[in-house]
């Protein structure tokens, strides 16, 4: 542990100690027999496992899905996050404060709630179902599901962003001539962009891994309906224990890649707009 | 900081109750029951029985608690650990694969009646009021347009069953060979547009979301959700042939066994199934839609049983073994008519 | 939920300044929009718990609620969370006084590694118990000998839990005892005072709102988890299904009401959560206010006395 800044401060070696002990026997070891288990196939089984047809279709729902879903966040959330600092109206307060609901909320009531309002009898659904459009039950219901669960993170991330933008700059750029449109897209928007690609980011990596909301409202089935966690459920409780650590740890690859992609914008960001 | 002292005293009153919650039990037995999933109404009634029976002919205070789920799922919980002192599932090839990992002696069916079977049922179909698509016979169910309700038999028990009637129909009714069997198999999963991992999750999904046209049902279950929704909202239909159902229960003796327990536990436990036999307990399997294995009990409810044609799985696949292995298990036929 | 993003403070006077506002029409739109998406996302789902779980009124509210396998949940429910924060609390406070007020190598793959349970899928999380400490396990005959129990019983509900929430009160803490500095605990020490005075006296004091703040977001979490529970639960009526199991289970009992009412029960801890998070934040926020008032009357003033060591 090399060049500690503060000497006087006691309680290094305490806490840091205390720190590895519980990272390690919570996070560490647990993961580390993930690894082991999942290594303990061949290369070619594990290989075999982890991109079984069924498998592949998973993976290419849950990341359609995902990707969907951040998208939509992306999208209203950069919406309501304008509307919410720019803009003063009756009820704004309230609806700030609502914002965290999903963050709040088990996401196990999400997926019930969810999965009753977009059932074809629901209050949604019934409006949607003569239209063709199935929300519950249907890819497009792992969408929904998504959707909501990430709905707080690119709004929690553009909002202080727009609070602190210079408004000055705007200000000279109508001066200048330009119209409201061109001073949004010029001159607002790419201050935006860090910001909203990091909530985008956030949004899809929960996505990615989001279980209890999605069982509710999803079909569930092989090659359709299916996403990777649940798929790894499955192979548990077919036995194939082998199996589940492979999928397993592909999906820990990527939220992992993920985690250091997002510390990477975050860090961006935070240069970016210091 | 005051609040730091509430949260000690929390943790310490969570160690009191537990250790209390522990020290009652020892006055009296806990059985647990690891059960699938449309069994709950059934043990719900006969735990209540058994435990005032039991306690008035020896004696000894049982309470039976109960674990609900898809039949190999739950299975697999007591491979991985589930301290299951008895278990009581869908199909004798999940009970033995409990055995093939050492928790349950082999032998085990053998120890009790009719293969350690209390009971039988079937698979029949549960439609909408009127039956508007017409479905009467598993013929119908691969007509398109046609939506069908059936669990994962990767998990549920049910589930398989429902395969195996449907498989049943096309090869030995119909007489087809290998390959229109899987034909036919993969049109009917076509139509199944949610697959639940339990019994119980797809009755749901048919009578409270209203999804499908068709559940393959337990008979049991059938007659359960006609008596909590009335034949208004759903109709029992009888296909003119069926699987023959057996339940299989066990007594998971590595768990029974286990130290610092005394005998009085595996005691309970082996009185717990071999009293499903009674009369009294089968007149209760009766009332709760499931067919009773005691040819007295039988005859007097004879009135609640259309007959049907019930293949069995010896007739179906040989064995459980192999229909697992066939039908079920990695790159099985199941899988395969999955597969786009 | 990889981070939390502070809510920014609230923007009073916000569109006051001319010539860079939209159209009025342009403005309605927008607000419209967004008032509907949240309304239709957010507000509908919420309702929609509430009336379902009262649909067929308040006796049979009462009643589901009070059913003994109810009970048992939310009492496990409570259980858990109760041993589940302190440890969390612990663990948050030693990490980020590790990483906040020491320099070493490797901070940055600490902080990455605290952050992991976040992105892992909660179902992940499961599984990765199922295999240490399951009887098919790396621990798990050697647990069974010894007749412990960890998954399908308390501790293992325990243990998943504890790994899901692990990151929130040590994310929250790491920020504010960073941007506090070690400058008020070296006074303390100097003037004094032992390690454990100055951390209860001068650290806990001035990182009280991130840590409760980590607290109730922690907790929230705690009592909502399912993915990873339902895996190690085993699912025993009365005994080891928690709140959020409770309410999937009685949904397949054909009992939609009660798993509603159950469910209404944790969307109201969600929503008291929610209320109690603005409160803070509104605290922070005067807090902050008074702060740069007191450091604007700094600069014109003399410079700030020592630490008062009875700040607490």
């Amino acid at each position: 542990m090399a060049g500690r800044k503060f000497n006087v401060l006691p309680g290094f070696g305490l806490t840091m100690g205390f720190t590895l002990l519980v990272l390690s026997l919570v996070v560490l070891i647990p993961m580390g027999v993930l690894w082991v288990r999942a290594m303990e196939l061949s290369w070619g089984e594990f290989w075999h496992q982890a991109t079984t047809p069924r498998a592949l279709a998973a993976y290419r729902l849950t990341f359609g899905a995902s990707l969907a879903a951040a998208t939509v966040n992306a999208v209203f959330g950069a919406m309501v996050a304008w509307v919410l600092v720019r803009y003063d109206f009756a009820g704004r307060r309230f609806l700030d404060a609502l914002i965290d609901v999903p963050f709040a909320l088990p996401t196990a009531v999400a997926g019930l709630t969810l999965a009753s309002l977009f059932s074809d009898q629901g209050w949604l659904g019934r409006w949607l179902a003569p239209l063709g459009v199935h929300g519950a039950y249907s890819g497009l219901g792992v969408v929904i599901a998504l959707a909501f669960v990430g709905q707080p993170f690119v709004i929690r991330s553009v909002q202080p962003v727009l609070q602190n933008l210079d408004r000055e700059l705007e200000e000279v750029a109508a001066t200048l001539g330009a119209g409201r449109c061109r001073t949004v897209c010029q001159v607002v928007a790419p201050s935006l962009w860090p910001a909203l690609l990091t909530g985008f980011a956030l949004a899809f990596a929960r996505a990615i891994g989001e279980y209890g909301s999605v069982v509710f409202i999803s079909g569930n089935l092989p090659y359709r309906t299916e996403i990777a966690p649940v798929l790894i459920v499955m192979r548990l409780d077919e036995y194939n224990y082998g199996g589940a650590a492979a999928l397993a740890v592909v999906l820990l690859g990527i939220s992992f890649s993920l985690l250091i992609l997002i510390n990477l914008l975050e860090r961006w960001t935070s240069r970016y707009y210091s | 900081m005051r609040w730091t002292h509430g949260a000690w005293h929390l943790v310490a009153a969570a160690g009191i109750s537990l250790a209390t919650a522990s020290g009652l039990a020892a006055a009296e037995i806990t059985l647990l029951n690891v059960s699938y999933d449309p069994t709950r109404e059934l043990f719900t009634a006969y735990n209540r029985r058994f435990a005032q029976d039991y306690e008035a002919e020896t004696g000894h205070r049982v309470r039976v608690i109960q674990s609900h789920g898809g039949s190999g799922k739950q299975a697999r919980a007591v491979i991985d650990g589930l301290r299951a002192h008895v278990v009581t599932l869908a199909l004798a090839y999940d009970v033995q694969a409990i055995a093939d990992h050492h928790l349950i002696r082999p032998g085990w069916q053998s120890r009790l009646p009719h293969a350690s079977s209390p009971c039988t049922s079937t698979i029949v179909f549960l439609v909408r009021p009127g039956n508007p698509k017409g479905i009467r016979d598993w013929g119908d169910l691969v007509r398109p347009g046609v939506g069908v309700i059936t669990p994962n038999p990767k998990t549920s028990g049910g589930a398989r069953w429902n395969f195996l009637a449907a498989w049943a129909h096309a090869t030995r009714v119909l007489g087809e060979g290998e390959a229109a069997a899987v034909a036919f198999m993969r049109r009917l999963y076509g139509n199944v547009p949610i697959l639940d991992t339990g019994a119980r999750g797809a009755t749901t999904t048919f009578v409270q979301r209203g999804i499908g046209d068709v559940l393959l049902a337990w008979e049991s279950e059938a007659a359960l959700a006609a008596r909590e929704y009335g034949t208004g909202r759903v109709v029992t239909v009888y296909p003119p042939t069926s699987v023959l159902v057996q339940p299989t229960v066990a007594v998971v003796d590595r768990n029974v066994d286990r130290r610092g327990q005394g005998p009085e536990v595996r005691a309970a436990a082996e009185a717990y199934l071999r009293r499903l036999y009674s009369e009294a307990a089968q007149d209760l399997i009766a009332q709760h839609g499931y067919r009773p294995v005691d040819a007295a009990v039988l005859a007097r409810h004879a009135a609640r049983y259309p007959p049907l044609k019930r293949f069995t799985v010896g007739e179906i696949a040989g064995s459980w073994r192999a229909a697992q292995k066939r039908f079920f298990g990695e790159d099985g036929v199941f899988d395969t008519i999955h597969r786009p | 939920m990889a981070s939390h993003p502070h809510p920014p403070p609230s923007s009073h006077g916000a569109a006051r300044i001319s010539g860079t506002g939209e159209p009025v029409f342009v403005r309605g739109v927008l607000i419209a929009l967004s008032v509907a998406f949240l309304a239709v996302f957010l507000i509908l789902p919420l309702a929609n718990v509430f009336v379902q779980a009262l649909g067929k009124g308040w006796s049979a509210y009462a009643h589901s609620l009070s059913h003994p396998d109810s009970r048992a949940a939310i009492r496990l429910t409570l259980l858990v969370a109760a041993i589940t924060l302190p440890v969390n609390v612990t663990f948050g406070l030693a990490a980020a006084w590790a990483i906040a007020k020491f320099e070493f190598r490797g901070k940055a793959v600490l902080l990455t590694l605290i952050d992991l349970p976040f992105s892992v899928s909660p179902v992940v999380a499961g599984l990765m118990y199922v295999l240490v400490f399951g009887l098919q396990g790396v621990l798990g005959p050697w647990l069974d000998t010894h007749d412990i129990q960890i998954i399908f019983a308390l501790p293992g509900i325990v243990l998943t839990t504890v790994f899901v929430t692990l990151p929130f009160v040590a994310r929250e803490l790491v920020p504010v005892m960073q941007a506090t500095g070690a400058e008020q605990e070296q006074a303390a020490l100097t003037l004094g005072a032992s390690g454990w005075t100055t951390f209860w006296r001068v650290t806990l004091p001035s990182v009280k709102w991130g840590l409760l703040y980590g607290i109730i977001l922690c907790n929230a979490r705690a009592i909502g988890e399912f993915g990873a529970v339902s895996v190690v639960s085993g699912h025993i009526a009365g005994q080891t299904d928690t709140m959020p199991l409770a309410v999937e289970k009685l949904y397949q009992e054909f009992n939609a009401t009660a798993a509603f009412a159950v469910a209404s029960l944790l969307a109201l801890i969600a929503l008291a959560t929610l209320a109690i998070k603005a409160c803070l934040e509104w605290n922070m926020r005067r807090k902050d206010r008074r702060e740069r008032d007191a450091a604007a009357n700094a600069r014109r003033g003399p410079g700030p006395g020592p630490v008062a060591l009875t700040a607490a």
